[in-house]
């Protein structure tokens, strides 16, 4: 079945990979992006050239006022939202010494206070269509921590403990509410981190190897899905063995 | 859904049928329950959220808006007709 989807920061890396594939699963696509306009248009095209719908829209997803207006352009556009994904995401690592009040400010409200936002906004639609879906990008170092990543590990651990609290507020009402955390992805965001580093984590996963954005899409895809229809509140790990 | 409704003047009892009908459709109320007295929580069933959703169910359908402050004074069917009535004739 076709449903309205957002998915926030959504013109590269993960979020790219899960619009080209909620497109590609037959939903209606709006790709949020902060900055990067000319991204967010080759994943709309992407999506009209192989036959499905899409649109791009701006917001700083950690705006409340932004976030209005961009679910404001997306109900107009294309309807109401009935699956959101959360999965704007940035990194300001730092040894917790070194770590200023910005960095830490900065990752909560684009990571955290966006996901609070969204669903607050999405839920409105959904409450009345009775229908639902809430999935939020987290991460591996929510779940075990990472040195130089406490900001970005509280911003993905609260994911978790909202979309559970959430889960159990609307459940009631058809809305499933699941989160799903990736390992160490093969993204832009992780390519600043050097070949050392990355070979030695995909040494560690228990498949030996990095992940794609592709297969964290598959799972959103999954929980977005009529099959998913009785899973929430869940914490779905795709890390390759990672954190075992 | 009337969702872009404009708020327009209604008298008393248009407002309370209308809402009578939104509470038997859309909560699923049991007509006959419902009084100008009955309290949503406590006399029809209807959960937290239920109330929520029925300010939501009144904006849209009445075109009018509803700030939360004055959303969390409403417990009671004729509370909810006094303060769509202020805001479509106030």
């Amino acid at each position: 079945m076709s449903r309205v989807a957002l998915v926030t920061g959504g013109s590269r890396g993960i979020g790219r990979a899960i619009a080209l594939r909620l497109a590609s699963d037959g939903h209606v696509v709006a790709v949020n992006y902060a900055a990067n306009s000319a991204a967010a248009d080759d994943v709309v095209e992407e999506i009209v050239a192989a036959g499905g719908t899409a649109i791009a829209v701006q917001a700083d997803v950690g705006d409340t006022d932004a976030v209005s207006a961009m679910f404001e352009t997306v109900e107009d556009r294309l309807g109401k939202v009935e699956v959101l994904v959360n999965n704007a995401g940035i990194t300001r690592d730092d040894l917790l010494m070194r770590m200023g009040p910005e960095a830490w400010d900065e990752v909560i409200e684009t990571n955290l206070r966006s996901v609070y936002l969204c669903s607050r906004a999405a839920m409105r639609g959904m409450l009345r269509s009775r229908w639902g879906r809430i999935i939020s990008v987290s991460s591996i170092s929510g779940i075990s921590g990472n040195p130089g990543q406490a900001n970005y590990a509280a911003s993905k651990a609260g994911i978790i403990g909202f979309s559970k609290s959430i889960a159990r507020e609307i459940g009631s009402r058809n809305i499933t509410v699941n989160v799903v955390a990736p390992g160490f992805i093969e993204t832009d965001m992780t390519e600043g981190l050097g070949t050392e580093i990355a070979d030695e984590v995909a040494s560690r996963a228990a498949l030996g190897r990095l992940g794609r954005p592709e297969e964290i899409a598959a799972a959103v895809g999954y929980l977005a899905s009529d099959d998913a229809a009785y899973v929430t509140g869940q914490t779905l790990v795709v890390d390759g063995g990672l954190a075992l | 859904m009337n969702d872009n409704q404009e708020a327009e003047p209604m008298d008393r009892t248009e407002i309370e049928s209308k809402l009578t009908d939104l509470l038997v459709d859309e909560l699923g109320i049991e007509r006959d329950d419902i009084t100008q007295e009955a309290k949503f929580e406590e006399d029809l069933d209807v959960d937290s959220l239920g109330v929520v959703e029925l300010l939501m169910a009144l904006e849209d359908n009445f075109g009018v808006k509803i700030p939360d402050e004055e959303a969390e004074q409403i417990t009671t069917v004729g509370e909810a007709v006094d303060l769509v009535e202020a805001k479509l004739n106030g």
